[in-house]
């Protein structure tokens, strides 16, 4: 790790459930986040990643551990003496001020001078293609314009790290698309540490320089996006990446026993798969690592073949599970509906992982 | 088994509870009882007669005497400095309390909430004279400072309904990013609370000033000869004699409730 | 995994409760409630302890010496010869403030769940005009909508002077009919807002589907519309019964003074009578009445499940 910039020590938070048992929602965390890095917290709702985020910004205590930044300890203190500012999901505009108002509101907390404010403003609205929008009210605009003054708001303050609370998540996909580019850009441009929580993996890997894949309170992998995505830790982290498919296998001599009899040999296999000595393995491959062939490892009867238009997806019954093939729509030859096909993964493109 | 026959022939009417019967002369015959005798009175105040049941010919004499009766400006100056002064306290208390009551613990929220409720349901009377053998045991001389203390405890519980139904649908969010922008609980109060809250310390104020302007009760047994509201001696008045100039007096009385009420209306109809 | 594995978790305690921002610091509640302990607690206190004293043998106030004679007199009489009667004076005051409040209650409800639901099924302009019809009276002055129907029932007022012309006789005013005219007119939008807010609320299909289904228009009434409207009419019940008990003006201006109600008996003690300890302790029975009638409330609305909020 480089040189350390906002330091998660052994973060525990626990919550008491309704029934009167609690909720680990973070078990022990600790992680490092780099200078100007754009770090991702991904998982499902309620693995604890919002919560972290939240402990960051000091809208929760933890009950044990520390949050270091630049070497000071932040995790005591109230959310307005932290130099984080957070975007939130609901982005939490002031409806009772104008856009403007909105965005000199941090500044005006640290008391800075009125032209200076006015100045930031214009600025901060000009990084988010807003400019001229000041003395709309919140609730004249767009959802996704609401979404460009909440990030106008905490980018105006220069924080040392930006939160990013699921900002997405209300976006509709084309909007969404395009304001991942747009952060990803501002992010690189101004420099500022991002920490954004996201429970969308596609939204992870296009924005993440390193993501955490979180579940039940506990970083299950901590990686690039590539690694996340190519080399998933467990099944869990490459069932919640992207799609796999999983297939359960038994370890015989030279290889993996696949449903149907067939053998998958080792050295098929991406070279750092975890493998054991014995008994049952859970195989990963991803439906765009499958292709045709006339002589493959894994045949079957084909059961539904969809057109998605970059791709046909073919589901194919294989014994008693299903596997889903994902194929280039243009140049290949697309098998019929209860036609008999075989399948073989790319090149190493299959691992095994710990289940 | 036998197949029950279903009566598939007779077409049933659709049911419409928009003119069920008897809700429509109901409905029309309750707005004429609560608006007749508000109209009555209306109608007579213009009546020239001094006999007030006997309709002689049109007039404003009676307005005249309202105007150029001293007890009855000096009863209204009464009212609306109690109103005024009752209003701000118990808005500014009911501000206080509502805030403070969030983040109460159980005990303490309970033994607030029944002290803040206890005008809300336990009859004036009680309160009245209860009020009465406070003031006469501490020695607070019966007059407008002891009716400004008795007005504020019960306006409170009004005064703080529409504040507590509003912070209650409040979304947290907000506070949460000012905070996070830097502002401490005191900027938070002050520059997002209290805004927010406006429309509903408005409505509650609006609601204490026509509780106060209105009481008969507690201002009869507490506010002494000096400061006799205007209730209480319109209260006198239609007691010994009852000349129409009650009728002019309650038609003022009426038109300014509902302009305030209107004039409300309007201003939060423009905030939006 | 057992109960016990949950104890052992002290100190961060303090750190957990802190408090989320824009949630004031509970002390702002401090003022309030001192002030409202004494305006409104030490009154109610006084009232107790004075319902425990002596009156004085000459003017008002109280003499400070302990008798429970108060509440023995509410009951019992004391015969210039020394023996002792039941006294029904004043149970029949309490009598007639429950009946007349009971009778008001009744005749409010019977009226505003028609008038409720029919405001509630207008179109939406027509509904905020109509509301506001209803609202607007709160608004008024009871003293002048006391006033205004005395005027209206008067011996000589329109009613009389239309009867009249029949030669029917009409002389209502200062009777008890008159009071609980008066405890109507003044308490009936009390009962048609609530139920008003509750049938709001309600989707006029589900009526429509079950009449589809196969329900007789009163079933549908009875099994849909009434279980819905239910929070509206018991807080309406709630809202006219307490101020009714408590009720002064109307038997005071429309009764006459012929029909006391237990408001008017307390006025008096306070008043011409200078009696009162025996008020006080006429005005703790109005306030035990009116807590019994609130735990009850409390309670239906419990068992039913609905939310009735009295404050």
């Amino acid at each position: 790790m480089s040189e350390k910039y906002l330091e998660i020590r052994n973060i525990v938070k626990v919550y008491p459930t309704p029934e009167g048992g609690e909720v680990r929602a973070l078990d022990d965390v600790s992680l490092d986040i780099a200078a100007g890095e754009f770090f991702i917290l991904l998982g499902p709702s309620g693995c604890g990643k919002t919560t972290l985020l939240r402990s960051i910004a000091g809208l929760e205590y933890p009950d044990s551990g520390e949050i270091i930044l630049l070497g000071d300890r932040i995790d005591d203190k109230p959310p307005y003496e932290r130099p984080v500012n957070t975007v939130f999901q609901s982005y939490a505009l002031f409806p009772h001020m104008t856009v403007g108002e909105n965005i000199a509101f941090g500044l005006e907390m640290e008391k800075i001078e009125k032209d200076e404010v006015a100045k930031r403003v214009v600025e901060a609205l000009e990084q988010v293609k807003l400019s001229g929008y000041e003395n709309r009210l919140p609730s004249q605009l767009s959802g996704g314009q609401q979404q460009r003054v909440a990030l106008a708001r905490a980018l105006a303050k220069k924080p040392k790290v930006l939160l990013l609370d699921e900002p997405l998540s209300a976006l509709d996909l084309k909007l969404r698309r395009g304001m991942q580019v747009e952060l990803k850009r501002l992010q690189r441009e101004t420099g500022i540490t991002f920490v954004f929580v996201t429970h969308d993996q596609e939204e992870a890997m296009s924005m993440g320089d390193r993501i955490a894949v979180f579940s039940q309170g506990k970083i299950v992998q901590l990686d690039s996006p590539v690694n996340v995505y190519r080399r998933p830790i467990n099944a869990y982290v490459a069932d919640f990446i992207g799609e796999t498919n999983l297939i359960e296998g038994t370890i015989v001599a030279g290889g993996i026993e696949l449903p149907g009899g067939n053998l998958l040999p080792i050295s098929q296999l991406a070279d750092d798969s975890f493998i054991p000595e014995s008994g049952q393995v859970t195989v990963a491959i991803r439906p765009e690592d499958l292709v045709l062939a006339s002589d493959g490892l894994i045949s079957g009867t084909v059961r539904d073949v969809i057109f998605t238009g970059d791709s046909v997806r073919v589901h194919v019954t294989v014994g008693d599970i299903e596997v889903i093939a994902s194929l280039a729509s243009y140049g290949t030859s697309i098998p019929a509906q209860g036609s008999q096909v075989a399948l073989n993964p790319e090149h190493r493109a299959a691992r095994t992982v710990a289940s | 088994m036998t197949i029950t026959k279903l009566p598939t022939t007779k077409r049933r009417k659709l049911i419409n509870l928009r003119n069920f019967p008897g809700f429509n002369p109901t409905a029309w015959f309750v707005l004429f009882f609560l608006y007749s005798p508000l109209l009555y009175v209306v109608i007579y105040s213009f009546n020239s007669s001094r006999i007030g049941a006997v309709w002689e010919s049109f007039s404003v004499r009676w307005y005249f005497r309202v105007f150029e009766n001293n007890d009855i400006q000096r009863a209204l100056k009464n009212s609306l400095q109690v109103g005024f002064v009752a209003t701000l306290l118990s808005t500014t208390l009911a501000v206080m309390a509502a805030l403070g009551l969030l983040r109460m613990k159980r005990a303490g929220k309970a033994v607030a909430i029944a002290l803040i409720g206890a005008p809300l349901i336990i009859a004036e009377i009680v309160l009245a004279v209860g009020t009465l053998g406070l003031f006469i045991a501490v020695g607070v001389p019966l007059g407008k400072i002891g009716l400004m203390v008795a007005h504020t405890a019960f306006c409170i519980p009004f005064a703080l309904l529409p504040i507590r139904a509003r912070l209650s649908q409040l979304d947290m969010a907000p506070f949460e990013a000012a905070s996070d922008l830097g502002a401490n609980e005191r900027q938070i109060l002050r520059r997002i609370t209290l805004p927010l809250l406006a429309p509903a310390i408005f409505a509650g104020a609006l609601l204490a000033f026509a509780i106060s302007i209105d009481d008969f009760i507690t201002s009869f047994f507490v506010a002494g000869p000096g400061a006799t509201t205007l209730p209480v001696y319109i209260f006198g008045m239609i007691r010994s004699t009852v000349t129409p100039e009650v009728n002019a007096i309650s038609t003022l009385l009426l038109l300014f409730s509902g302009s305030v009420l209107i004039g409300s209306y309007l201003i939060q109809r423009k905030r939006r | 995994m057992t109960a016990a594995t949950a104890a052992p978790k002290s100190g961060s305690k303090s750190k957990s409760k802190r408090a989320r921002p824009g949630q004031a610091s509970p002390k702002l509640a401090y003022l309030p409630i001192i002030f409202l302990a004494f305006a409104i607690g030490i009154p109610l206190l006084i009232i107790v302890v004075y319902s425990f004293l002596e009156k004085p043998s000459q003017g008002t106030g109280v003499k400070w010496v302990f008798t429970t004679e108060n509440y023995q007199a509410l009951f019992i009489q004391q015969k210039l010869d020394g023996t002792t009667a039941l006294d029904t004076r004043y149970l029949k005051v309490l009598w007639t403030s429950f009946s007349y409040s009971l009778i008001t209650t009744i005749v409010t409800l019977v009226l505003s769940i028609p008038v409720a639901m029919w405001i509630a099924t207008r179109d939406a302009r027509k509904r905020t005009l109509l509301v506001a019809l209803v609202t607007l009276p709160f608004w008024i002055s009871i003293l002048i909508r006391t006033y205004g129907m005395r005027q209206i029932i008067a011996d000589e007022g329109p009613i009389g002077k239309f009867l009249g012309l029949f030669n029917i006789e009409w002389s209502i005013l200062y009777s008890p009919p008159a009071t609980i005219l008066g405890l109507i007119y003044v308490f009936l939008p009390f009962m048609i807002l609530p139920i008003y807010a509750s049938a709001e609320r309600f989707d006029f299909r589900l009526a429509e589907a079950a009449y589809d289904l196969g329900a007789k228009k009163l079933t549908v009434v009875r099994r849909i519309v009434l279980p819905a409207i239910r929070p509206g009419v018991i807080s309406g019940i709630a809202l006219v019964f307490i101020p009714a008990l408590g009720s002064f003006l109307q038997s005071d201006m429309l009764g006459g003074g012929k029909t006391n109600m237990v408001a008017n008996v307390i006025a008096n003690n306070f008043g011409q009578a200078r009696n009162w300890p025996f008020g006080s302790a006429l005005a703790v029975l109005l306030i035990m009445l009116t807590l019994l009638f609130v735990l009850v409330i409390q309670g239906i609305s419990q068992r039913r499940g609905d939310k009735v909020e009295l404050v």
